[in-house]
């Protein structure tokens, strides 16, 4: 079976708090005149390592590993995967 | 002079035999990271009188426990989530069928974040507004007295007590905050706003109301030796456990 690296992003849910990407943005980006960048936000990239047949089973057994394991906090966070073969 | 102070400390502490201790049995459960595990069973034997046993994460809780207590520490480092690792630990199947009983289950910083990402207790604790570790002096406001870790105590009684904790922001949707207010959830709310917790919320218990977890730590503020501001309040949390016990038993 071909293996993929699987790249799964947790990030705040819209409407919920991000003092991390607010300080990155007010006290860093914006405090060296970047005054174009209106929003940043932070996260955690967890990055799967997975034999499966195609890309699609690959993303889609390593959501259900994130799910079933509360890998993210459903309440207050999401994620998004992208496969790629290595 | 500090010397004197120390000593004369240290000889109003009286040891008390533990075969000589009250029979309400209390697991205390440790975790890899777990570090307020021996202050919390030092205040449940030498300065309450309980009879307190430590559980490794990977054993099993006894079905003839009286109360169960997840102290505070940093389990599994913090990784990923707090407690969010520590959840899926082997015991915590036994707390579940223990709550399910009624037994009496008290998490305190650290547990209380095992117990919310468990599933036992409702939200999640998100990281501080400041971003910043906070560990200082704050004052709760109780709110409800129902539980097993609160009877003894009044409503809206202030008590002084310690937070020290990096993710100890409580955050639930707002249906949610709406079902813990009506079923009389929040067990502690912050005097002030502290961290960020929504309505700055400080510990909550389940529906049940035999599940309590609290951010701030009572196991350190229970002993005027080390309370500079009040003990008795939080001694109060102790007291009802025992009352709690005894009055089931």
């Amino acid at each position: 079976m071909p293996n993929f690296q699987v790249s799964v992003v947790i990030e705040n849910k819209p409407g919920i708090s991000d003092p991390e990407g607010d300080t990155i943005l007010n006290d860093l980006v914006l405090k060296a005149k970047n005054t174009n960048i209106t929003k940043i936000h932070s996260g955690t990239i967890l990055k799967f390592s997975i034999a499966e047949k195609n890309e699609k089973s690959a993303k889609d057994k390593v959501i259900k590993i994130c799910d079933e394991l509360r890998i993210y906090n459903p309440l207050v966070s999401k994620v998004t995967a992208t496969a790629e073969k290595v | 002079m500090k010397i004197s102070k120390i000593k004369a400390c240290h000889q109003e502490i009286k040891f008390i035999p533990r075969n000589q201790r009250q029979i309400v049995k209390v697991g205390v459960i440790v975790f890899p990271g777990s570090n307020c595990d021996r202050d919390m069973y030092h205040v449940l034997t030498d300065v309450f009188k309980l009879k307190a046993e430590f559980f490794w994460h990977e054993k099993n809780l006894p079905k003839n426990i009286d109360a169960v207590v997840l102290p505070g520490g940093f389990s599994y480092g913090d990784r990923l989530r707090a407690g969010v690792i520590a959840a899926h630990s082997p015991i915590i199947s036994d707390v579940k069928k223990l709550s399910e009983k009624g037994i009496p289950i008290l998490g305190v910083c650290n547990g209380f974040q095992i117990l919310v990402e468990s599933g036992l207790l409702p939200g999640v604790l998100l990281k501080n507004e400041s971003l910043n570790f906070m560990c200082e002096w704050t004052n709760l406001i109780v709110n409800n007295n129902k539980t097993p870790f609160t009877r003894k105590l009044k409503i809206n009684q202030k008590i002084p007590i310690p937070i020290a904790n990096g993710e100890g922001r409580y955050f639930v949707d707002n249906k949610t905050l709406s079902q813990l207010k009506k079923n009389n959830q929040i067990v502690f709310s912050y005097e002030n706003k502290v961290n960020g917790s929504i309505s700055q919320i400080a510990g909550v218990c389940n529906s049940d109301e035999n599940v309590v977890g609290m951010m701030p730590h009572p196991e350190r503020a229970s002993e005027k030796e080390i309370n500079p501001i009040d003990h008795k309040p939080s001694s109060l949390i102790f007291e009802s456990l025992i009352e709690s016990v005894g009055m089931k038993n």
